[in-house]
């Protein structure tokens, strides 16, 4: 099952215009880890991802998807295995029904009808959302699209899932949905986000990123709890490891009059 | 503080209206989720026919009135049996007829040679022509409306595309359609955002129009990229495919050969006219 690894190797990456974007990045991600990426913006998340995905190509350094280094020979595997999540829904669903965007993938790999159609109703019912194949996606309310983005990916059974932000533009409760689905995933995922608490349910390990290096990696609750760390690269606690102020201040409030 | 009270409600009013017309659009699209006999025709049937339609109506001279009435029977028949709201399609025939009144208006003035008399009163060719030029629009528009309102656009455009249509053209037609809807939510909330900090002053001239929709177009151009980059992360190879079947029954076969014929012999009989003879004649 080796073909579900991620390993980066001295990554390197400057933009055309000459700004940084990486800059000696190194990870191993292996089967069925959950890696939270987090760091502030412009810290070189995005630039990670589409590095993933083979859409840039590293100034410098390796980076292994499965066995082999990714080359542009090879791309069209890796983007078979590795599913990726973008974190605008609308530029992933562009086809007219949400039934022919899930299956957009799917018949890009040459699947026969049968199977297709067998693919997309399971990935719908993957993220509960069968009721809508034949609605058109521009329609959909925003965390029925996140869904829907996320079943176009699932269609294709990829090995590794990449998600952008994937809890950005959710209600509460379309968040809540989407943590628990994302729990009950087996798949090899890296999630790029700024909901740390989302990263403290999802994911086991957290790589840090800031100004393009990656500044911690390592289990998410001992690093989440560094505060030094967490200062130095631009981020704050997540919510649930800081004391509460509303809570603080009430009871001074109670306690005031016994003193 | 009062002035921009005054031109808020009003700024939001025309933003209101724009924004009504692309759910007008979105209605279009509702319509042809329904399950009516014409509306389960093969897209290819009901694209053909209408093209029949429209070349045999344009195909007409240009001071044709009379001969022209008969084709409004296949506006009502399929108005009528697709459960089309009449009220809502005149409405959007009206939306565009100014085009149409624009290209004729000049007719009246150009042409004055008298072509009929009525009652005295002479009527000249100018008038004519744009009276017909005027029915053509009603019937043509109308004919696309009630295609895309009993197939939907998407089919329109797989029909096109089994007909032969350059994939291209059809690609770029299906992506329009699509990210019209985004496009415009993404004007109206930048248009309103220069509404709200311009108080009715110059903020909402001709001056920050261009910056305006430069803005849009590299906003588009981005998104296009990325969305790009999203299909190509699915395998996309050039080609989109489509799963939905299609297939050519012999319903399909009498709509399009029962329709076409129809047209054809109103377009050389001039049916309103024998009719009249008939019964002048009879009279006499």
């Amino acid at each position: 099952m080796s073909h579900h690894i991620v390993e980066a190797q001295n990554l390197h990456y400057t933009y055309p215009d000459g700004t940084l974007g990486l800059k000696d990045v190194s990870f191993r991600i292996t089967h069925g880890e959950s890696v939270a990426m987090v760091g502030a913006n412009g810290a070189g998340k995005s630039t990670l991802l589409l590095h993933l995905n083979g859409y840039f190509t590293p100034t410098q350094g390796i980076l292994r998807i499965g066995d082999y280094p990714l080359t542009k020979r090879n791309l069209k595997a890796v983007r078979r295995s590795v599913g990726m999540v973008f974190q605008d829904p609308d530029d992933q669903l562009f086809m007219p029904t949400v039934f022919d965007d899930v299956a957009f993938g799917p018949l890009n790999l040459g699947l026969p009808p049968e199977e297709v159609e067998e693919r997309v109703m399971q990935a719908l019912e993957r993220v509960g959302i069968p009721h809508l194949k034949s609605r058109p996606p521009y329609k959909l309310s925003g965390g029925e699209k996140r869904s829907v983005a996320i079943a176009s990916v699932l269609s294709m059974s990829p090995d590794i899932l990449v998600m952008d932000e994937p809890t950005s533009d959710l209600d509460p409760r379309a968040r809540r949905r989407l943590i628990e689905l994302l729990k009950t995933f087996k798949h090899t995922k890296i999630i790029a986000t700024h909901d740390l608490d989302m990263a403290v349910d999802v994911c086991q390990r957290t790589i840090v990123i800031y100004q393009g290096r990656v500044t911690a990696d390592g289990p998410t609750l001992k690093l989440l709890q560094d505060e030094t760390l967490i200062e130095r690269s631009g981020l704050e606690k997540p919510l649930r490891m800081q004391s509460c102020p509303v809570c603080e201040a009430s009871d001074k409030k109670v306690k005031k009059p016994v003193t | 503080m009062d002035t921009g009270n005054r031109c808020l409600p009003y700024y939001l009013l025309t933003m209101a209206k724009i924004d009504t017309h692309f759910f007008d659009i979105g209605y279009l699209d509702n319509l042809s989720y329904q399950q009516t006999p014409i509306h389960q025709l093969d897209p290819r049937a009901k694209l053909l026919t209408t093209l029949v339609f429209i070349t045999t109506v344009v195909s007409f001279g240009k001071y044709e009135i009379l001969a022209l009435l008969p084709f409004f029977i296949y506006l009502a028949v399929l108005c009528g049996l697709g459960n089309l709201p009449p009220a809502y399609l005149l409405k959007k025939i009206l939306l565009v007829s100014p085009f149409a009144l624009l290209i004729g208006i000049f007719n009246p003035l150009m042409d004055r040679d008298i072509l009929i008399s009525l009652a005295g009163i002479g009527i000249s060719g100018g008038w004519v022509s744009f009276v017909s030029i005027l029915l053509r629009i009603f019937l043509t528009v109308g004919a696309a409306l009630i295609l895309i309102a009993v197939t939907g656009f998407n089919a329109v455009c797989m029909a096109l595309e089994r007909l032969g249509t350059p994939k291209v053209f059809v690609i770029q037609l299906m992506f329009l359609y699509r990210y019209i809807f985004v496009l415009v939510d993404e004007a109206y909330r930048t248009v309103r955002a220069r509404s709200l900090r311009s108080f009715g002053g110059g903020g909402a001239g001709v001056k920050t129009y261009g910056p305006l929709v430069g803005h849009l177009l590299l906003r588009t151009m981005d998104r296009a990229q990325r969305i790009h980059l999203s299909m190509c992360c699915r395998g996309f190879d050039g080609q989109v495919r489509i799963m939905t079947p299609l297939r050519i029954r012999p319903v399909e076969i009498c709509f399009i050969l029962g329709w076409s014929a129809l047209f054809i012999l109103m377009r050389f009989y001039n049916l309103p006219l024998m009719a009249g003879t008939v019964i002048t004649e009879f009279f006499r």
